[in-house]
């Protein structure tokens, strides 16, 4: 480790002030903290600190994504086979999947992250470690076929107009991954809709049927169909259903969720109240009755679609969510309120998690804003009594 | 006593070189200053000159802008020097002191009320331990406070230990409660805590409310204890004071003369033998510690780890503190530190599962352990914060200057130590403490 802090220390002078490549700094500056934990010390105030940060934050992050990912890099290899009845392996699978998931992630990050530095280079700010949990999550938010230019505009749109503008990690107000998620779904509609969840149909390989997805039947002009559809209850949880790469399995999530709730990362809160509303809204609906979506069981809505991942990773991102604790429970029970809602009341839109949670994000201010009013009247209270 | 307040929110940080309960009596120091900037927002006024003689109790500085409020001498000698910083701003009036104290006395009121008692606080600089809530700065003389309280036991880390440090100092305590409830037509609170603090003078004290905590810190924090008990709200006034300054109201009743003498834990990981010394108010720093530290590379901290000041090797202990921390600087860099880290560090989050669930106490250094960001984590502040306060909201008020919001917020209520466990668990390394102060200072300046 000695070589590598004498490596750093030797270019360091470069990066700085009136060094050659100091409009590189910030990236410099990224790439040290990254592997040496500054030796920096407390200067004013409290004279020792947590050992925890941002870095750290993020990370176990990744590490929670980490079995979805896999998980739907195997999926992908899996249904892909299957469609053309083609036996396969556990490996080829993989292999498969990794060849169609891994240069997403890559463009993803390459991206991202080109254009985080770019900004905190203008603006002089240290680079953030936001975009490392972004960038990981779009690619298991968008099918595996989508082309690689299409994942360059959404990162690019999601990190400039969802996050820098607003001054980057921390002052955002909309989630960056689901950004570029819905950047990708109201700007290209044709590829981003309809029977593409099965790598493979746009070569006609597959048989374009058989990347049909419950929100897609369910929410279906084909009544018939829909009231003849019924979710293999067992497959939605495991995951083995076409979707976008890493979010099939319910099963993977709720690891992700443990690994979150365990370290006290992810908010239990938000991710709890979200399955409340859903399933809470759900009962209605199977109350009222009517229709084959109507009557769709309400534990299902938890299983199919993108809930089970938007729920866990993409409701609890702390900047966009809501602040305080009771505006925790607010959000996330609006957010599995809305989900259900739009599924069923809107079918141009199948999916609604993102939906909803975009939405959330939006309002989140405002729940917190209320939270807070109750506080302040609270204090008013005590005066009076 | 009555029920017992629980504080649930909160942590206990165990650190290495608690002060072992035995008292070490080191010869007087030849040194010893008094330092204007221990006291919130003020302008001092210099009354003595350097090469002047001075009794212990002697008028060394006054308030500018309320000359009543004297600032006096701990110990008799030579004013050897003022020392000025920035914009000549005198940082500290030191003093040569003598080998054997001279005192100058004072008259003591044989029936105290609160004319006479404020007239001789004042006098002997007493005064200047009472400490206001809102906003932490001296008392006012010329308001009423709505309530006294002194909380009587020390939950930061490494804290002193009331019980063993006041053992003997009954007597004087209880002198010094009667000052505190001639002083104010409200209630003087002692709040205590239901396992620490079991000495007598606490228990037993007359004429007082007992108010008793559980639970970890920041229970021992005053500020805490008054939101629970009776919270300030806009325009009230309350002061604060501390059991050890109690005392020294008490000897001052008793004797008519300032007697400063304390005992001052010298504790912290780098502390050879972290023990009690018995010693006087602005001490030097090097003749309580000298060939007791182990480390070089050292902070030298007046107070506590979590608020209290970095004044090195060759300061002088804060008029305010009876502790010295002394643990080691941070300034080294840790590879991969922030996913493998070499060394266990107090922490609150699980994420750390080896430091967290660790049960012993930590060696702990001044490394931030990470860069600050802007605020991205939330629920983090508000598990260590007891109060009915949003600090996270609280803070962005102030950093947006908005008064109103501030003052809705409940600015009144808390000053920096209050916040500074929020500062110490902070993912984003945010300087906590440091933007409640400017919020204070605005608001005083404002409001």
């Amino acid at each position: 480790m000695k070589f590598l802090r004498d490596i750093l220390d030797k270019v360091k002078p470069n990066f700085e002030k009136d060094g050659k490549l100091h409009f590189l700094h910030s990236t410099f500056d990224a790439i040290e903290t990254f592997m040496f934990v500054p030796n920096h010390t407390t200067k004013r105030g409290a004279h020792i600190r947590d050992g925890i940060d941002l870095k750290r934050t993020m990370f176990i992050v990744i590490i929670a994504l980490v079995p979805c990912l896999l998980f739907g890099m195997w999926n992908v290899g899996a249904l892909h086979y299957a469609a053309q009845n083609i036996d396969s392996t556990l490996l080829e699978n993989m292999l498969y999947g990794a060849m169609k998931v891994v240069p997403i992630i890559v463009v993803s990050y390459l991206t991202g992250l080109g254009i985080e530095f770019a900004f905190c280079q203008v603006n002089g700010h240290p680079v953030n470690e936001g975009f490392l949990v972004s960038g990981m999550l779009i690619p298991l938010i968008v099918p595996a076929d989508i082309p690689l230019w299409m994942v360059i505009v959404a990162t690019a749109f999601a990190v400039i107009i969802g996050k820098e503008v607003f001054g980057g990690t921390g002052m955002n107000i909309l989630n960056p991954a689901l950004t570029a998620r819905v950047f990708l779904y109201i700007a290209y509609p044709v590829e981003m809709a309809g029977e593409i969840w099965v790598s493979g149909i746009k070569e006609g390989l597959v048989d374009a049927a058989s990347g049909a997805t419950a929100l897609g039947v369910l929410g279906g002009k084909d009544l018939e169909a829909a009231s003849n559809y019924s979710v293999n209850v067992m497959d939605a949880f495991m995951g083995f259903i076409p979707g976008s790469i890493g979010e099939t399995s319910v099963l993977m999530c709720l690891i992700g969720a443990a690994i979150l709730i365990v370290t006290g990362i992810g908010s239990w809160r938000i991710m709890l109240a979200t399955v409340i509303g859903a399933l809470g809204m759900g009962l209605i609906l199977n109350a009222v009755g009517g229709n084959p979506y109507y009557d769709l069981p309400a534990y299902q809505h938890l299983l199919i679609g993108g809930f089970a991942f938007g729920a866990v990773f993409m409701a609890t991102d702390p900047v966009s969510a809501a602040h305080t604790t009771t505006g925790k429970w607010i959000y996330g029970i609006l957010i599995g309120v809305l989900t259900v809602l739009i599924r069923v009341f809107n079918p141009a839109y199948p999916e609604g998690i993102m939906f909803a949670i975009l939405f959330m994000n939006v309002m989140a201010p405002l729940v917190d804003n209320y939270v807070v009013k109750a506080n302040i009247k609270r204090r008013l209270n005590r005066v009076k009594a | 006593m009555s029920k017992v307040i629980k504080i649930k929110k909160g942590k206990d940080i165990q650190l290495v070189g608690v002060a072992q309960k035995t008292t070490s009596a080191r010869t007087v120091s030849s040194s010893f200053a008094i330092k204007p900037t221990d006291f919130k927002n003020l302008v001092p006024k210099m009354v003595v000159k350097a090469g002047e003689e001075v009794k212990a109790g002697d008028v060394l500085f006054h308030d500018k802008t309320n000359p009543d409020v004297k600032f006096t001498a701990p110990v008799s000698g030579e004013v050897a020097e003022v020392v000025r910083g920035e914009r000549r701003a005198i940082q500290e009036v030191r003093i040569l002191a003598d080998s054997d104290i001279k005192y100058k006395s004072f008259e003591v009121p044989s029936a105290l009320n609160a004319e006479n008692v404020k007239a001789l606080l004042l006098d002997s600089g007493l005064w200047a331990f009472m400490v206001q809530r809102p906003f932490g700065s001296i008392a006012d003389p010329s308001v009423a406070p709505k309530a006294i309280h002194v909380s009587c036991f020390d939950s930061a880390p490494l804290g002193v230990d009331y019980n063993y440090t006041l053992a003997n100092e009954g007597d004087a305590f209880a002198k010094g409660l009667e000052a505190l409830k001639a002083l104010t037509e409200g209630t003087v609170h002692l709040n205590v805590h239901e396992k620490a603090n079991n000495a007598s003078l606490f228990t037993h004290a007359s004429g007082v409310q007992i108010n008793s905590f559980s639970g970890s810190h920041p229970s021992g924090l005053v500020g805490v204890q008054i939101h629970h008990i009776d919270p300030i709200n806009k325009g009230d006034v309350v002061w604060t004071i501390n059991p050890q300054h109690v005392v020294f109201i008490g000897r001052l009743l008793q004797t008519g003369k300032l007697n400063l003498s304390q005992q001052v834990a010298v504790a912290g990981s780098d502390v050879k033998n972290p023990q009690y010394i018995e010693t006087i108010v602005g001490v030097n720093v090097e003749a309580i510690t000298t060939d007791n530290v182990t480390n070089d590379n050292a902070r030298y901290i007046s107070g506590n780890v979590l608020t209290g000041s970095n004044v090195g090797s060759k300061g002088y202990l804060g008029y305010f503190d009876h502790m010295m921390s002394i643990i080691p600087e941070g300034n080294e860099y840790e590879f991969m530190g922030w996913l493998f880290p070499s060394y266990p560090r107090p922490t609150i989050s699980n994420s750390l599962p080896i430091s967290k669930f660790l049960k012993k106490s930590f060696v702990v250094n001044t490394n931030p352990h990470g860069e600050e960001r802007a605020f991205v984590m939330t629920g983090e502040y508000e598990k260590v914060l007891p109060m009915d306060v949003m600090p996270v909201q609280l803070l962005k008020s102030i950093l947006a200057q908005d008064l109103e919001a501030m003052e809705n917020l409940g600015i009144y209520e808390v000053i920096e130590e209050d916040l500074a466990l929020c500062e110490f668990v902070c993912t984003s390394k945010i300087d906590v403490q440091k933007i409640l102060s400017d919020g204070l200072d605005l608001m005083a300046e404002e409001g």
